[in-house]
């Protein structure tokens, strides 16, 4: 029963509609569903690092605060909310395919995007900013492997490393490393999201988008907020916990 | 959600397409301006909470709320999640269990490994 299987939609059905999706709104509900199927996945790959981080702190709770205070909070504090205004943006690109608004949608598609490159701009920087205190673990670069300066007490130098007492430096590693895994593949999550915002902006650009078909941008932005969720909770665990022993046994 | 009343055959409702085309939530930018001052101001309180010296594991409840928080917020309204299906919220609540019983399975081995016989 082939020929029965492969209808054809009726005059008027939009150019975007698949054969096998009854209208539209089956068409774009059946996409969430589908992202939001995907994103379960991601939320269990990106899970298994959160426990990594979370079996290690259990276990090095001196090394990881002395690791913690190391990094910047205020590079981080405006990471996340770059993110934040970013994940606006999305909301509002959205809205703006919803109520068919080419211009503005654009116009938020690229917010989102400058947003986005920012974030990836500062990340850059802190990373530099590891590189040059020889904190990037193990061999990881050629030549120049983990051995921070540790700061004797009363020593205040923020390139040095202040471990608390019961921290060692090992153990620190072991921070760093779980760090540049999950900061590391987060970023490349940000890199792919830009990647998608240049097609979804295309897209928008040459007028494929209307109130009857946003899905791509829609499902875009779940992607987009999904990244933005993860940097929600990097930021507290990596860059907040045990900022209040700060200077303890420095 | 339109998508089980996909699967009824075509002549059942090929016939009408406006009983399936519902007309989605269009989430207006008013609510999307609040979450985004909420998320703002969950990221300044949490910076603040970081600063001061909880009793116990507090410092990390703290921080842990907050952010479970602000990741509720954008699962329900910029992710349209309140808006959507209930299919989405078992999705998301079976990602939820799964990710539970990794954590409980993993912490069940670790947290009891020094534990003594007890005779």
């Amino acid at each position: 029963m082939a020929e029965g299987l492969a209808t054809t939609h009726e005059h008027g059905a939009h150019p975007a509609l698949q054969h096998h999706f009854e209208n539209m709104e089956q068409q774009r509900e059946a996409g969430t569903l589908g992202m939001w199927v995907f994103l379960v996945t991601e939320i269990m790959f990106f899970g298994g690092m959160f426990l990594a981080y979370t079996l290690y702190r259990y276990e090095y709770p001196a090394a990881f605060v002395s690791a913690s205070n190391h990094l910047d909070i205020k590079l981080g504090a405006f990471n996340t909310a770059v993110l934040i205004v970013s994940s606006f943006t999305m909301a509002m690109a959205v809205y703006s395919t919803q109520i068919g608004r080419q211009r503005a949608t654009i116009i938020c598609l690229i917010l989102t995007m400058i947003l986005g490159a920012t974030f990836l701009g500062v990340k850059a920087v802190e990373y530099y900013d590891k590189y040059e205190d020889h904190l990037i673990p193990g061999r990881l670069i050629p030549g120049r492997q983990f051995d921070p300066v540790i700061a004797k007490p009363g020593d205040n130098d923020p390139h040095k490393l202040h471990l608390i007492e019961g921290a060692t430096k090992e153990n620190v590693q072991l921070f760093y490393w779980i760090y540049f895994a999950m900061t590391g593949m987060h970023a490349l999550h940000m890199v792919i999201g830009l990647g998608i915002m240049t097609v979804i902006l295309i897209m928008a650009w040459r007028g494929k988008f209307s109130p009857e078909y946003h899905a791509p941008v829609e499902i875009s932005g779940l992607y987009w907020h999904f990244v933005d969720i993860v940097w929600i909770f990097l930021f507290p665990l990596l860059y907040l916990l045990g900022r209040h022993l700060e200077g303890h046994g420095g | 959600m339109s998508l089980e009343a996909g699967y009824c055959p075509p002549a059942a409702s090929g016939g009408s397409p406006t009983l399936n085309e519902m007309s989605e939530h269009i989430v207006q930018p008013r609510i999307y301006v609040v979450i985004f001052l909420a998320l703002m101001l969950g990221t300044a309180l949490t910076v603040t909470a970081a600063f001061f010296d909880f009793p116990g594991p507090l410092n990390a409840v703290v921080a842990l709320t907050i952010a479970v928080v602000k990741a509720t917020l954008v699962v329900l309204f910029f992710m349209h999640v309140r808006y959507g299906g209930k299919l989405i919220v078992l999705v998301i609540a079976s990602a939820l269990l799964w990710l539970a019983i990794m954590f409980a399975i993993t912490f069940s081995d670790y947290w009891t490994r020094t534990w003594q016989p007890p005779f």
